[in-house]
C-alpha cells in the first residue's frame, strides 16, 4: 500500500500494488489499484475504498428522500430528488385513497411542494419509484430545507444516529435527513432553527474531520446555554 | 472594422543565450497557478492562470439530460463548450461561436472522455463549460487542465486526471508550453493531452512542420509538461480538500443575534 | 418572441419563508430591506483588455471587459465613437443557463446596461472620434456572467462602469488615413458615473439587491438608473408583478440615496 489511512486521494492516484480488492470508488488495473474519486483513503483487510468528498445522489432502494414536484402527470408526480435522475411518485403509491382521474390528483400536491418520500425501485434501466406509503412520509408543511452533500449524510446520522440523536436533543428541533442530501428542520424558536442550521452546514463542511460530534457539542451548548427560547412569533 | 495590430512581428523568438521572448528557458513551463471550487453554483469548478492565459471552467453533472434524444442507454454523455470570451483576445473577438471554438470543443471533449467513468452514470449528462476570460496561446491545453479539476470537484469517478501541455517548434529549437507569439510566428505546435498515470494520451494534434526525431523530442516534452503539470493539479485539489477540512475558529458572535 | 417562463424554481417552503419574512420587513440573510451585501471590485483583471473589472455581489460573480477598436461612425453622429454592450450569460453561471445566442434575458441585461451607460452619457463619445465622418473608436463593453446569485443588473452595470474608468486607450496618430500608434497611454473619457439600484417586491415590500432565493421569490423588479447629479437617467421594471406610483417614487428616493455610496465604492477602486 502506497496510501495510509485517512490521507486525502486524487482520482488516477495510486493506492496499492498487489493482491488488493478494489472496492468502493478504486479500480484495478493489472496488479496497479487506483482511486477514481477525490476522498479519504480507508481500508479493510485488503479491501481498499475511498470516500468521497462530493458525490452526486443515486438513489438507493429504502432510502429516505426529500424531494420537490416539478410536474403533475396523468398517473403521478414528477419529483426532484437532487439526482441526476428524476423521480416518479405513482398516485397509487400515495396513502391517500384517491386513486381517481388526474384533476384528481391534481390536489393532493402542487408544483414547488416538498414531500418526504421512500425510494421503491431503481436500477439503471430506469428512474426512480418513490412511495409515501410508510410512517412520516408525505408533504411537507413547514420547516426549512438545508442542501449538503449527499455524501456527508452518513457523518450527519453518525454511527447509529449518534450525531443524529445528539442533535435533536440538544436542539430540541425535528430534523429530518433525506439521503438525497437535503435536510429539513423544523423548531419551536427561531433561535434553536438557526443554531441547528449552522451546526448542519458545519457538519457538511468538517465531515471528514475528527472530534467533530464533540465540537458540534460545544457549539450547540454555547449558543443555547441560559438563553431563554424565545417561542417563534406569531405570523 | 479595421484590424488594430500593435504587434510587430518579433525578429527572433529565442536570442544566443537560449532565453526565450517571455524569459522562459526551452524547457520551462509557463508559471500556472491553479484554483478549484470557485463558483457557487456549478456542481465543480476551477480556475487556471498560465503565464497570462485565465481559464475559468465550471461542470454540471451527472444531471438529467435535455433534450432527450441525446441520451445514451448505458452512460452519461459528455457535452464541453469550449468559449472565448470577446475581451480575451488582442481584438476582439465576436460573441458567437467561431469554427475554432467549435473544434476545440470537440477535440476537448475528446481528451476528457476516456478519463469519466460515464458508465457510472447511464442517461445523464455531463457538462463541462470553458470560459477563457485572457487568451495567450495553448488555451486548449489549459481549458483541460482545469476541466479535469473541475470534474474531480464535481466528484465525478474518473480513472485518472487529465493533464495537457503543449511542445513547438521555435526558431528551430524544440521548446516546452509555447505562448501566443511563439504559436504564431514559431514553426510547430503540438498539443498533447494525456492521462499521466496511465501514461495515455488523448489529445495530439499539430500544425506546422517537424521532422521525425524534432517530432519525438517535441512529444517526449510534452508528455514530461504534462507530467510537471499532474502534480500540481493534484496539489491544488489537496489543497482545495485541506481548506475544507480546517476546523473553523470558533465564533464569537452568534449568527442569530443580528 | 417572448413567452411567460416556467414557474421559479425555489421550493414552495423556501419561497414561502421569504414571503413570510418579507411582511415583517425581514430577509433570508438578516439584511435590511436597504441593505447590500457586500460589493468587491477588481479592476485590470484581463490585462489583453483596453479595460476590465470583475465584481462580486454576495456571491454573484461578474467580469466585465472593454475593448476600444477603430471603427466606422453611426451615419446619425458622424463625429462620435460608438458604444455597444453585449452580455452573456454564461452556463457555468446557473444550472439552467443554457447554450446558445443570447435569450431575451441576456439581451434585456445588456440593453439596461447600455441605458444606464448611455442616457448619462457616461463615455465622451465626442472624444472618441478619430477622423470625423470616417474613422471612431468603438467601445465594446462585454460582460461574462459567471456565477448568479441575483442581481445581475447592478453587477454588471457596476463592472462595466469600474471598467471604462480604468480602461486605457494607446496614444495614436492619424497619418495619411492611417492610425499610427505612439508610447504612452490616456485614460479614457468619462463624463459621468450612472449607478443603478435594482429593487425587488417580495409581497407587498421591497427591498433592494435581490439574491437568488430572493429573486425567485418576487413578483416585480425595479431598476433605477441615477446618475451623478442625482437625475434618474434609466429605468426598467421587470417581472410579471405590478408596481403603484408610491412604491415607483419610494424606490427613486432610495436609489438617489443608495447610489451616492456605491458610486464612491466605485471612484475608490477605480483610482
Amino acid at each position: 500500500m502506497y496510501v495510509e489511512k485517512g490521507q486525502v486521494v486524487t482520482p488516477g492516484e495510486l493506492l496499492a500494488q498487489g493482491d488488493y480488492y478494489p472496492d468502493l470508488n478504486t479500480f484495478r488495473n493489472g496488479e496497479l489499484v487506483y482511486s477514481t474519486m477525490m476522498g479519504i483513503f480507508d481500508f479493510r483487510g485488503n479491501r481498499l475504498s475511498v470516500v468521497p468528498l462530493k458525490h452526486c445522489y443515486i438513489p438507493f432502494v429504502g432510502d429516505l428522500v426529500i424531494g420537490k414536484i416539478v410536474d403533475i402527470g396523468m398517473s403521478g408526480w414528477t419529483v426532484d430528488i437532487n439526482s441526476p435522475y428524476p423521480a416518479l411518485l405513482p398516485a397509487t403509491e400515495t396513502a391517500s385513497r384517491e386513486r381517481g382521474p388526474r384533476r384528481e390528483s391534481q390536489r393532493l400536491f402542487a408544483i414547488g411542494d416538498l414531500v418526504k418520500a421512500k425510494v421503491l425501485a431503481f436500477d439503471r434501466t430506469r428512474d426512480p419509484l418513490l412511495t409515501l406509503r410508510d410512517r412520516g412520509l408525505g408533504k411537507v408543511t413547514q420547516g426549512r430545507m438545508i442542501r449538503i452533500s449527499p455524501s456527508k449524510i452518513p457523518r450527519l446520522i453518525g454511527k447509529e444516529g449518534s450525531m443524529i440523536n445528539m442533535l435533536k436533543k440538544e436542539t430540541a428541533c425535528s430534523i429530518a435527513v433525506g439521503h438525497n442530501g437535503i435536510v429539513l428542520i423544523s423548531c419551536e424558536s427561531q433561535q434553536s432553527e438557526e443554531v441547528a442550521f449552522k451546526v448542519i452546514r458545519k457538519i457538511g463542511r468538517e465531515a471528514h474531520t475528527h472530534g467533530l460530534t464533540d465540537r458540534v457539542f460545544e457549539i450547540i451548548k454555547k449558543e443555547l446555554k441560559g438563553e431563554k427560547v424565545v417561542k417563534r412569533e406569531d405570523t | 472594422m479595421k484590424k488594430l495590430s500593435k504587434e510587430k512581428i518579433p525578429e527572433r523568438l529565442i536570442d544566443d543565450n537560449g532565453i526565450r521572448l517571455d524569459g522562459r528557458r526551452p524547457e520551462e513551463l509557463r508559471p500556472t497557478k491553479l484554483q478549484v471550487g470557485i463558483l457557487e453554483n456549478a456542481d465543480g469548478s476551477a480556475y487556471i492562470e498560465q503565464g497570462k492565459n485565465k481559464i475559468m471552467v465550471g461542470v454540471y453533472g451527472p444531471r438529467e439530460i435535455h433534450p432527450k434524444h441525446m441520451v445514451l442507454a448505458d452512460r452519461a454523455a459528455i457535452r464541453c463548450r469550449y468559449r472565448m470570451a470577446p475581451f480575451s483576445t488582442e481584438e476582439r473577438k465576436n460573441p458567437a461561436p467561431s469554427r475554432r471554438e467549435i473544434e476545440i470543443s470537440k477535440v476537448i471533449r475528446e481528451s476528457l472522455e476516456p478519463s469519466v467513468m460515464s458508465e457510472y452514470y447511464p442517461r445523464t449528462v455531463i457538462d463541462v463549460f470553458i470560459e477563457a476570460l485572457q487568451c495567450d496561446g495553448g488555451t486548449r491545453c489549459a481549458g483541460i487542465v482545469a476541466a479535469s479539476l473541475a470534474l474531480a470537484d464535481a466528484g465525478i469517478s474518473m480513472k485518472e486526471l487529465v493533464s495537457a501541455c503543449s511542445a513547438g517548434k521555435v526558431d528551430g529549437q524544440i521548446v516546452l508550453d509555447l505562448f501566443d507569439l511563439e504559436d504564431k510566428y514559431g514553426q510547430a505546435d503540438l498539443p498533447v493531452a494525456m492521462m499521466p498515470n496511465l501514461n495515455a494520451v488523448t489529445l495530439i494534434q499539430m500544425d506546422g512542420n517537424l521532422s521525425r526525431q524534432e517530432f519525438e523530442k517535441a512529444l517526449e516534452m510534452a508528455m514530461e509538461g504534462c507530467r510537471q503539470i499532474r502534480n500540481l493539479q493534484a496539489e491544488a485539489l489537496k489543497k482545495r480538500y485541506q481548506t475544507r477540512l480546517e476546523v473553523e475558529k470558533p465564533e464569537g458572535v452568534s449568527e442569530g443575534a443580528k | 418572441m417572448s413567452t411567460t417562463p416556467q414557474g421559479p424554481f425555489g421550493a414552495r417552503l423556501e419561497r414561502s419563508s421569504i414571503l413570510e419574512l418579507a411582511s415583517r420587513n425581514r430577509r433570508l440573510d438578516g439584511r435590511g430591506l436597504t441593505d447590500y451585501r457586500e460589493i468587491k471590485i477588481e479592476t485590470g483583471v484581463v490585462e489583453k483588455a483596453s479595460g476590465s473589472a470583475q465584481v462580486t455581489l454576495g456571491k454573484t460573480k461578474i467580469l466585465a471587459g472593454i475593448k476600444l477598436e477603430a471603427g466606422t461612425p453611426f451615419p446619425d453622429t458622424p463625429n462620435e465613437g460608438v458604444l455597444t454592450v453585449n452580455a452573456e450569460l454564461t452556463p457555468l453561471a446557473y444550472p439552467t443557463f443554457e447554450l446558445g445566442p443570447p435569450g431575451e434575458n441576456a439581451i434585456e441585461l445588456a440593453r439596461i446596461v447600455d441605458r444606464n451607460l448611455r442616457e448619462s452619457k457616461a463615455i465622451d463619445t465626442a472624444k472618441l472620434c478619430i477622423e470625423p465622418g470616417k474613422q471612431v473608436f468603438v467601445a465594446f463593453v462585454d460582460i461574462d456572467v459567471l456565477d448568479h446569485d441575483g442581481n445581475l443588473i447592478d453587477a454588471s452595470t457596476y463592472a462595466a462602469l469600474s471598467a471604462l474608468m480604468t480602461s486605457k486607450m494607446q496614444n495614436y496618430k492619424v497619418k495619411d488615413g492611417k492610425i499610427v500608434y505612439q508610447e504612452g497611454f490616456q485614460r479614457l473619457p468619462l463624463n459621468n458615473y450612472p449607478v443603478p439600484v435594482t429593487f425587488a417586491k417580495i409581497g407587498k415590500t421591497l427591498m433592494v439587491d435581490p439574491c437568488l432565493a430572493e429573486e425567485d421569490a418576487m413578483s416585480t423588479r425595479l431598476t433605477v438608473g441615477i446618475e451623478k447629479d442625482d437625475a434618474i437617467c434609466a429605468m426598467q421594471k421587470g417581472g410579471m408583478g405590478e408596481l403603484d406610483s408610491n412604491e415607483v417614487k419610494a424606490a427613486v428616493d432610495l436609489a438617489i440615496n443608495k447610489s451616492r455610496i456605491i458610486r464612491t465604492l466605485i471612484m475608490e477602486t477605480a483610482k
